[in-house]
């Protein structure tokens, strides 16, 4: 045999049950942190949800920020915030800020004119070379919608997955697979509350991409259970749930890896643009492949899966009508 | 030996080979992009300059030219979401039935009495006050016979106005069917009318679309900044030519009536009482141009059309020694004295002008004025600096990505890794091959969407190996077999999972916009491609492999 890179020996069998005070109710533990956090200290909405501006600053000059906030204290604006953006790829000299201008209320975002005195009062004291690579703006009224847009679209995404996976297995699968979504997704909002990361509507985008990506790993197990639950009639569940976990271990760390790899080199390389980007996806799919080991088949275990042969038939995929029964 | 049904071997070759050559043009990027541009001024002029043919040598025609559209966070440009006040067309409708409503209650004054008109409480109605109250359902009926039938898909036998009454108060309104239609024609009025405008500009690939009930999204790469572009569509752009009343200092709040009070342009506190009722207005241009005065200072060169040019003359054969006003939207650029008849139609506006202004004015003349006033909701300028250093970023992540899953792959699973990462190439080249046939839009969300597919597209690969790994210790009978069970048994796992996320990017198409959009677009594309590329192409090689050396064990 050649030598391979291996993340799991050819074997193994352990019990993921038996820390599972400690898994599962951790990953309880952590989603409700996640939620407090996000309801205490609240998420750092960009401009797509809050409305306003935001002013991209480059300039040669080092980023000193407070004098960034004393040029701008005399204008008329909303709130003001500042901060210094760094890159991998930046250049030595080149320093980056970003300046977000809270939108006033009932008011069309900000107008051209202020951002024009913004440019001149920061040119003034800080660079007379300073450029702006980017300025936008989303007025109050959008940002309303995009807010509404995207937890429908969080809605919609996790309904068509659960009913995806109701048909192609049964419904306590699409159940666990579901929550075992939403507790990725929640713990990621989590640390974007807690570390107040920019959360603005590509964060949404990721969200969703988590939902798709993170479901991968957690069918893969499911898929060999189907199979395993076959094969091995009279086992307990429990202990087909084992086998199965750890008979995919080695495919559901090697697909995690390769993933995370990618979106690796993105967070590090990929520009500070998408880094928020990046860093949610990042996170999904690290919490996506441990819930897909440790929670979404405690979720179906909970449940209980009725295995009876005529549990079976009722539960065919074309006959869903009786399947609550 | 391995069993590839031959019409599919042959399918997939073609298939790869379509891809390949469909992404070709995406390793030219500037030469294709120049050859298309020179291809459609030539197809518009009819023929070609030697520059233009020049660019169009650069890249064979009979080979494919589509080339991944980049989004303005990649190329650079402005981008503005405009909300169009369609109430402004409902009040103009209005003000346009209220001469014809008094004449209606004219022919019924017997028994209706004197009428006055109310202020609207909203826009689209019309309130009318009548003297006799017992006169009401005459007043009703006299007016509901002006209305005229709407023809829609679905107001079919609808008449155009509702016509109520509340106490002594007549209430006319635009039905529902009328102002959908009302809407949809301002809509696409203002849409045409936004083209004309960013097309006459010069800017190159705009795109401008209705989006939603009310709103147009209008992107223009390669412009300045978003103001720039507003300064261009946001005016209405409404020329009239009105006789001046009186010239005053202040806003004169009796101006008597058929009259109003404008300000001027540029002279700080002095207002035109002008007449209402213009004498000639820009609908009667044909066309206007950037031009210099007698004293060489920017001006605007227009000439109308005959109807226009009729009035025009009889009127300043008339009023020799008057003043007439020139208003652009409500403020008055200058006000001449006439000096003789001007016959012929043409004149020149002069104003204090720089020549930008003076250009932009013609442009904004010719092409029309808007049907309503615009609110810009979303404004974004994207500097093409910053996009280029994006796409160098975007680049730079892609290769690191892909040069360290290959590693990984090869590492685990040796010589099946390196079919992974052949079968990897093919789907990156077949993502840009399709994006380049469909005329997607890369952007920098999509970017992150492909670096995201070159993790995921091995996936499919790690489950079937994973699987023939499976097999093999199961004891499958033969090496064949258990490459055979590997790809067979995998199939399903690998297609629920890609399902899963394809709901995903759809449900981010259909909800998402702009950047989000090219973000869906990519991630949908290359789900399809690398599940083709993991189970075929991977397959085909796996094929080609085992048959030529018939290995007795099979080592993944």
């Amino acid at each position: 045999m050649a030598w391979r890179f291996k993340l799991a020996p050819d074997k193994t069998n352990f019990d993921f049950f038996r820390w599972q005070w400690l898994t599962f109710g951790g990953s309880l533990f952590l989603s409700v942190l996640a939620i407090v956090a996000w309801a205490v200290m609240g998420l750092n909405y960009g401009i797509d949800f809050k409305g306003g501006t935001t002013i991209r600053t480059e300039s040669t000059v080092a980023v000193d920020v407070g004098a960034y906030r004393e040029a701008l204290q005399g204008l008329p604006l909303g709130d003001v915030s500042i901060t210094e953006v760094f890159d991998t790829n930046f250049a030595e000299n080149q320093h980056v800020t970003m300046i977000r201008i809270a939108a006033e209320d009932e008011s069309q975002a900000v107008t051209p004119e202020q951002i024009g005195q913004v440019e001149e009062v920061l040119r003034a004291a800080i660079d007379p070379a300073m450029t702006f690579p980017s300025v936008e703006s989303v007025g109050p009224k959008v940002s309303g919608e995009l807010v509404y847009t995207s937890v429908l679209a969080l809605i919609v995404t996790s309904l068509c997955i659960m009913v995806y996976m109701w048909l192609r297995f049964e419904w306590q699968f699409g159940v666990g697979a579901v929550l075992a979504l939403l507790h990725d997704v929640i713990i990621t909002i989590g640390i974007f509350a807690i570390f107040q990361i920019k959360f603005d509507l590509t964060i949404v985008a990721a969200l969703l991409t988590i939902l798709g990506y993170s479901i991968n790993d957690t069918v893969v197990v499911f898929d060999r259970l189907r199979e395993n639950l076959q094969k091995y009639k009279q086992m307990p569940l429990r202990e087909v749930m084992n086998l199965s976990v750890n008979e995919t271990l080695a495919r559901t760390l090697m697909t995690a890896l390769t993933t995370l790899i990618a979106v690796g080199a993105m967070l590090v390389f990929g520009g500070d643009v998408l880094r928020g980007f990046s860093l949610a996806i990042f996170l999904g799919v690290l919490f996506g492949t441990y819930s897909s080991v440790y929670v979404a088949k405690n979720i179906v275990l909970i449940i209980g899966l009725d295995r009876s042969e005529k549990a079976k038939k009722a539960g065919t995929p074309d006959d869903f009508a009786n399947i609550d029964a | 030996m391995l069993n590839f049904p031959f019409w599919k071997q042959i399918l997939t070759w073609m298939l790869v080979a379509a891809g390949l050559l469909l992404a070709l043009p995406n390793l030219y990027y500037p030469q294709v992009e120049a050859h298309n541009d020179a291809a459609k001024a030539v197809e518009e002029a009819g023929f070609a300059t030697t520059e233009q043919q020049a660019a169009l040598d650069e890249w064979p025609d009979w080979l494919p030219s589509g080339i991944v559209n980049l989004g303005l966070d990649l190329r650079g440009g402005a981008h503005l979401l405009a909300e169009v006040q369609v109430e402004d067309v409902y009040k103009a409708r209005m003000d346009g039935w209220w001469p014809e409503v008094r004449n209606a209650l004219r022919d019924v004054r017997d028994q209706v009495g004197s009428v006055r008109r109310q202020p609207a409480q909203i826009p689209y109605e019309l309130r009318v006050q009548i003297e006799n109250e017992a006169g009401m359902a005459a007043a009703v009926e006299a007016v509901r016979a002006l209305a005229s039938n709407v023809v829609t898909l679905t107001g079919v036998g609808q008449t155009d106005i509702d016509v109520t009454a509340e106490g002594n108060v007549l209430i006319v309104q635009l039905s529902e069917p009328e102002r959908a239609a009302v809407d949809q024609r301002t809509i696409q009025q203002s849409l045409e009318i936004i083209r004309t405008r960013v097309d006459q500009a010069g800017t190159r690939e705009p795109t401008i679309q209705r989006q939603g009930a009310d709103r147009i999204l209008i992107q223009v790469p390669g412009i300045g900044s978003a103001t720039e572009l507003k300064a261009l569509i946001g005016t209405t752009a409404k020329l009239t030519f009105n006789p001046v009343v009186r010239r005053g200092t202040a806003e004169d709040k009796t101006p008597g009536a058929g009259n109003v009070s404008l300000p001027s342009m540029d002279e700080e506190g002095v207002w035109y009482t002008v007449e209402e009722v213009p004498v000639v207005s820009g609908e009667d241009l044909t066309n206007a141009k950037g031009d210099f005065d007698q004293n060489g200072r920017p001006a605007v060169a227009f000439q109308f059309d005959v109807r226009g040019a009729r009035a025009f003359g009889d009127y300043t054969a008339q009023n020799i020694g008057a003043p007439f006003a020139i208003v652009l939207d409500g403020k008055v650029i200058s006000a001449p004295v006439i000096q003789s008849h001007i016959p012929g139609g043409s004149g020149i506006i002069t104003g204090n002008f720089t020549v930008e202004e003076a250009n932009r004015l013609a442009v904004l003349l010719s092409a029309g004025a808007l049907p309503a006033t615009m609110n810009f909701l979303e404004e974004r300028t994207i500097g093409p600096e910053l996009g280029q250093d994006s796409i160098d970023a975007g680049r730079l992540a892609t290769v690191i990505a892909a040069a360290a899953v290959s590693v990984l792959m090869i590492a685990s699973y040796g010589l099946f890794g390196v079919f992974a990462v052949v079968a990897l190439a093919i789907n990156m080249a077949m993502i840009f091959g399709i994006m380049s046939m469909i005329g997607a839009t890369l952007t920098l969300p999509g970017i992150a969407g492909l670096v995201l597919t070159i993790g995921m597209a091995v996936d499919a690969n790690v489950l079937i190996y994973e699987r023939m790994r499976d097999e093999l210790r199961a004891g499958a009978k033969s090496a064949a077999r258990a490459i055979e069970l590997g790809f067979e048994r995998a199939l399903s796992a690998i297609v629920d999972a890609n399902v899963t996320t394809l709901i995903t990017a759809g449900v981010l198409f259909f909800l998402g916009a702009g950047p989000v959009r090219g973000f869906a677009v990519t991630l949908a594309i290359g789900i399809v491609t690398s599940v083709f590329t993991a189970i075929n192409v991977t397959r085909l090689i796996v094929t080609y492999w085992y048959n030529r050396r018939k290995p007795k064990t099979l080592v993944v």
